[in-house]
């Protein structure tokens, strides 16, 4: 069969990521204008299971690499699998998530092919056999169209950009087992750990992000317990305010978010940081409280599709945002705001 | 040990990017060098004092690049190079990878190559992985601490920072890594750093000074717009007291359906 439209199916110890199947939609799609079916290249260490499920979301058929080598990601040896798959098959176009993993896949895929890559893209069109992929730059203020004149062309597409189609568990493809590209020997690093972040529900493809600022530490009525420095005091205030914005995001399902004044004020791990030099996300809703929206936040968050904004300072730039706001302090709003939705949501 | 950093220069994040007659503008505000690369200075720098060598800062752009590496320069490297050349002017980002990669090879017996997370102008983040795989180092991406390096056996171990949580990672040297924020803040320009700085003559490399060949760029912009402008209309809840206003807010958020 004609397979024109890749899809990296991006996993986790085993776990697709959900932007995959989003990946697999857009890929519908383009199959549709360029014809064909669409394959899934799936790789990792007892990954079968992804085969039915890629299936089952829409690809037509699929290539499986179930290695041993494979179990931890390390670019190399992914990139030389998809590499020579691609080499052989001639693909018009890959799709990737774009996660750490497919970004740096694509990067180095487009290496081995001479070819180009255009990463974290809003949306795609066809035109004239070429897909034309629209990604925002400059940290969002601008909007580009790019194109690529080699073949494959290598997309990533920003996670939750696109929708998730429909399991149908009653789809059937081919699944073709094939090898990897590279021995042990010849792979030139080890991961030899993994620590965890936090628990809880993760920035990037959270629904909704609570995003707490400066202005979570800013509660001169909260005794701290006795013996705290200046510094630790407002650490410790800091931290109480977290715990606010930690329980409306528990009640929402939401991720926690953060300023970088606030994560350089070391309130909260980078991790959390959303904006130019943290994470872009694009939730269905983002609860700024605290936060002024300086232009560097606004280039992580301004897609969001509902922002609502709680701060004392009626003048704030995140209000000119905001679809909702409250002008007032969080300290006061949040806990009941949290009681409010526990209740209308458990009812 | 060897180490060279490469930096991009780019608009200063507070600059109103628009488009007008379909180019990109930002009024007089002055290009900087691009903030995640102040990183990869950082921890070039870090390394140079752990280990001793010499730091070599690198950029593919016009003559206009030099306030990156003067910039730097004045943090504390010891040798800036231009890579400048007609062929470079479109390039995509293997094109920028492979000059890059020529420039370090010429350089020659480099231990370590630093980058930043990504440009802030084009947000492409892959500039680094393209390099490494052009030169068959390993790659180290979205490195958050650089935990082992021994130039003597040539091992290297670093966190990455993932979306997961930290991976632990082994490598061998030659490596490229880049860097995120946890790798530390970058330092100031000093004052003597600034005035040696701003005397450096900076050598230009071409293309065939490097004695490289670089592919055509395949990725081209045919289009670059202002985003549409979405008028929010912002609706300022308010009420007699702060429970009205929370049980306000509260609906209206369960009104758009989202949660
Ligand atoms: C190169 C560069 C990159 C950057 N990258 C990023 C980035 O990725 N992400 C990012 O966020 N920033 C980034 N910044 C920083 C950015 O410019 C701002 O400094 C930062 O976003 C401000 O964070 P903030 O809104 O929490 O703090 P502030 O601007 O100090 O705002 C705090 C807000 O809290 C409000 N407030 C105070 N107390 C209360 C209370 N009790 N209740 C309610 N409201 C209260 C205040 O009215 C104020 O509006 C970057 C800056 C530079 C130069
Ligand atoms: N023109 C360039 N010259 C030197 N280094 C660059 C250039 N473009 C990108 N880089 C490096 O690659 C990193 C990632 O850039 P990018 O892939 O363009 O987002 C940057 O942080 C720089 O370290």
């Amino acid at each position: 069969m004609t397979d024109k439209v890749w899809v990296y199916i991006d996993q986790f110890n085993g776990e697709a990521i959900p932007s995959s199947w989003e990946a697999i939609d857009a890929a519908r799609m383009l199959a549709d204008e360029l014809g064909g079916g669409v394959t899934a290249v799936i790789a990792g260490s007892e990954v079968q299971q992804l085969s039915e499920q890629a299936i089952q979301y829409g690809a037509d058929q699929v290539y499986l690499c179930d290695d041993g080598t494979l179990q931890e990601f390390r670019a190399e040896p992914y990139a030389s699998l998809v590499s020579g798959l691609a080499g052989e098959h001639h693909p018009e176009v890959i799709l990737f998530p774009t996660t750490s993993r497919g970004r740096e896949l694509a990067a180095m895929v487009a290496v081995d092919l001479k070819t180009g890559v255009l990463p974290d893209v809003t949306a795609l069109e066809v035109q004239d056999g070429n897909v034309i992929a629209t990604r925002p730059v400059y940290g969002g203020k601008l909007l580009a169209k790019a194109v690529c004149s080699a073949r494959p062309q290598l997309v990533t597409l920003r996670v939750r950009a696109f929708s998730t189609p429909e399991a149908d568990s009653s789809r059937t493809g081919n699944v073709n087992q094939v090898a990897a590209a590279v021995s042990e020997d010849n792979i030139s690093t080890k991961v030899s750990g993994y620590t965890e972040s936090s628990r809880g529900v993760s920035l990037n493809d959270a629904a909704v992000i609570v995003s707490g600022g400066r202005g979570v530490s800013n509660n001169p009525s909260l005794e701290p317990p006795d013996g705290m420095d200046e510094n630790e005091a407002e650490i410790w205030r800091a931290q109480e305010g977290f715990k606010l914005i930690g329980d409306l995001a528990g009640v929402l399902g939401a991720a926690v978010g953060a300023s970088r004044a606030a994560v350089d004020a070391g309130y909260i791990p980078y991790n959390q940081q959303v904006g130019q030099t943290g994470k872009v996300v694009s939730p269905d809703m983002y609860i700024a409280c605290g936060i002024s929206g300086a232009i560097q936040h606004q280039a992580g968050m301004r897609t969001s599709k509902v922002i609502v904004a709680i701060n004392k300072d009626p003048e704030a730039p995140i209000f000119k945002m905001a679809r909702f706001g409250v002008v007032g302090d969080l300290f006061e709003i949040l806990p009941p705001l949290t009681e409010s939705l526990r209740s209308r949501l458990s009812s | 040990m060897k180490i060279v950093v490469c930096v991009k220069q780019v608009p200063d994040t507070t600059a109103k990017v628009v488009v007008e007659d379909k180019q990109v503008t930002w009024g007089d505000m002055p290009l900087v060098i691009n903030p995640w690369d102040e990183y990869a200075v950082e921890t070039a720098l870090l390394q140079q004092e752990a280990h001793g060598g010499d730091v070599t800062v690198i950029s593919v752009g016009g003559e206009d690049a030099n306030v990156a590496l003067k910039h730097a320069l004045a943090m504390g490297c010891g040798n800036a190079i231009l890579i400048s050349d007609p062929g470079l002017e479109n390039a995509d980002s293997l094109v920028t990878s492979q000059a890059l990669a020529a420039a370090i090879q010429k350089i020659g017996d480099v231990d370590l190559a630093c980058f930043g997370r990504q440009a802030i102008d084009g947000d492409v983040g892959v500039t680094a992985a393209q390099t490494a795989r052009v030169l068959g180092w390993p790659s180290l991406t979205l490195v958050s601490a650089i935990s082992e390096l021994d130039p003597g056996s040539g091992s290297i171990r670093v966190e990455r920072s993932v979306e997961e949580g930290r991976q632990v990672v082994e490598g061998k040297l030659p490596a490229v890594v880049s860097v995120v924020k946890d790798i530390g803040e970058p330092r100031y320009p000093s004052f003597m750093g600034i005035r040696k700085a701003s005397r450096a003559e900076i050598p230009v490399w071409s293309v065939a000074e490097m004695g490289a060949e670089v592919s055509d760029p395949v990725v081209t912009w045919p289009e670059i717009s202002n985003p549409p402008k979405v008028e929010v209309v912002t609706e300022i809840i308010s009420g007699g007291s702060t429970a009205e206003i929370a049980e306000t807010l509260a609906e209206k958020i369960l009104e758009v359906k989202v949660v």
